[in-house]
């Protein structure tokens, strides 16, 4: 087998791991609450500038910086519910749409303001791993392996615990779960705060590999979307498995062509699936 | 141990309950018959927190209740096994248990009363990794009664525990009405199944479109023409 090819398709694995967290905390969001975060790739942005400060400003250990951005991310998305959605639960669809639409500008442009349009790097070159003749970064098999980490984690608290099985519970009957003993706002807020917490999980695993600016929730932010929607909007398992056939498309695609090619690609493909399984690829 | 005085209650203009007084001794199993759009199951949801009254008081313990929301009724001692059933599902039946217990006093008990609620309904063990959704009629019942018995309540509340039941399974639900009040649990029920809930309760009411019309013991009320001519066909 192409040497090149093997390397761009584990490549491409290694993107879909972040990729997948991102669209588990967008589906479990949609799933809950029933409400689309359209900005939650700009929540990934703010997170990303927090370590940017901490770490590359003020000097903090990365480790730290870390943490602060996860749960300063987590508060963001308690925030976000509260002054966001909370208002506006029971509006129409569209209504929470554009607000979530709105915050993303308001938040690109807020961080345009604070911090300019440049593009800022935490100025950590992690080695090159090489395998035989592939190579491999180790910033990206780092980012791998902790979104599968998160992922699991996710799993383990949804499976094991009484707010877990809350939360898919109220993802299934939102009107009865009440007759439990179960707080529906409350479900909502810790629901927000584990989606704004993966969110500054995968801002930590893409600090190591991008450099943070504005906009950079719109390279990923349209490909989270297209997942969660590929794997059937609200269902975590199909996302999961759609981000690593996205991500596929992407990386082999740039080999055989060019990024911009293997773009055209994956969205094609995604059209394509809309009309043969739009319910998700899972469902039939 | 509950008692409503004069409770009214409806939805936007529509109302379902006009100055609705009863009382629900402690130890006893008490009945509210009538038929469909009575407010029969407004009545529950009243009691459970998920509608608050317009008006009138609602006591358990002597404390006052009334329009508290449904999950701090759960914490009072409040326990509804819905309409239809409403388990959740795809999640499998000890999950469906599990959430049961979410309150914080019951959370803590949870193993003791899941082995508890298996030994009431053994049928229930046997099942307990399959999704609730897979189960037959009966045995939701069973699910939805052992999910409601898991917050350890002082009141249950069954609305129409025997709709959409094929005859030979009513029969088995009734006679898990009577198990559960060998538990010495009180329990409030609402039937459209006029004799075979006045088989199971010690007294109940006839709820006619949103008020009380009658109220007995069941050996009165079995014996009243109205209802037998009314209810039970006879």
């Amino acid at each position: 087998m192409d040497i090149y090819l093997l390397e761009a398709i584990i490549n491409g694995i290694l993107l879909g791991g972040v990729l997948a967290l991102l669209a588990l905390g967008l589906n479990l969001i949609f799933g809950v609450i029933d409400v689309v975060w359209i900005a939650y790739a700009d929540l990934v942005m703010c997170g990303m500038y927090v370590i940017f400060w901490l770490y590359a400003e003020f000097g903090w250990p990365l480790p730290l910086a870390c943490a602060v951005a996860i749960v300063g991310v987590a508060a963001l998305g308690v925030l976000v519910h509260l002054l966001i959605i909370a208002p506006i639960l029971g509006s129409a669809p569209i209504n929470q749409l554009l607000a979530t639409g709105g915050l993303l500008f308001f938040l690109q442009s807020f961080a345009t303001l604070l911090f300019g349009t440049e593009f800022r790097n935490i100025g950590i070159r992690l080695p090159i791993i090489e395998l035989g003749d592939i190579y491999v970064s180790s910033a990206r098999l780092l980012a791998f392996a902790m979104a599968l980490v998160g992922a699991v984690a996710l799993y383990f608290f949804l499976k094991r615990t009484f707010i877990g099985t809350a939360i898919r519970a109220i993802a299934q009957d939102r009107d009865i779960v009440g007759l439990m003993g179960v707080d529906q706002r409350r479900i909502y807020l810790v629901t927000s705060a584990i989606g704004g917490a993966l969110a500054g999980l995968a801002a930590c695993l893409l600090a190591l590999q991008y450099d943070v600016h504005p906009f950079i929730g719109n390279t990923f932010g349209p490909l989270i979307f297209m997942i969660c929607v590929l794997g059937g909007l609200g269902d975590m398992i199909g996302g999961f498995v759609a981000a690593f056939i996205i991500s596929q498309i992407i990386s082999i695609g740039g080999y055989y062509a060019n990024t911009e090619l293997s773009y055209v690609l994956a969205f094609a493909f995604f059209i394509v699936l809309m009309f043969v399984r739009p319910r998700g690829i899972l469902v039939r | 141990m509950l008692s409503l005085a004069a409770v009214s209650a409806g939805y936007g203009s529509f109302r379902a309950l006009f100055d609705v007084s009863l009382e629900v001794p402690r130890g006893e199993a008490v009945g509210v018959i009538g038929p469909n759009g009575a407010g029969k199951t407004t009545l529950m949801r009243v009691i459970s927190g998920l509608i608050p009254p317009r008006g009138g008081a609602m006591t358990l313990e002597g404390r006052s209740v009334g329009g508290l929301p449904a999950h701090r009724m759960v914490e009072q001692g409040i326990a509804h096994v819905p309409e239809n059933r409403r388990l959740f599902p795809r999640l499998t039946v000890e999950d469906n248990l599990r959430i049961g217990a979410f309150i914080p006093q019951a959370r803590a008990r949870f193993v003791e009363q899941v082995e508890r609620v298996y030994d009431l309904f053994p049928r229930l063990k046997d099942r307990r990794e399959q999704l609730a959704g897979t189960l037959s009629g009966g045995e939701q019942q069973m699910c939805a009664i052992g999910r409601a018995l898991m917050s350890r309540p002082k009141l249950l509340l069954m609305d129409e525990p025997s709709a959409g039941l094929a005859p030979l399974v009513v029969a088995q639900v009734f006679d898990l009405v009577h198990r559960i009040r060998a538990e010495g649990l009180t329990v409030l029920i609402v039937e459209q199944n006029v004799q075979q809930v006045l088989d199971v309760v010690d007294r109940a009411y006839l709820l006619e479109v949103g008020s009380i019309k009658l109220a007995g013991t069941s050996a009165d009320l079995k014996g009243n023409d109205f209802i037998r001519k009314s209810y039970m066909g006879l």
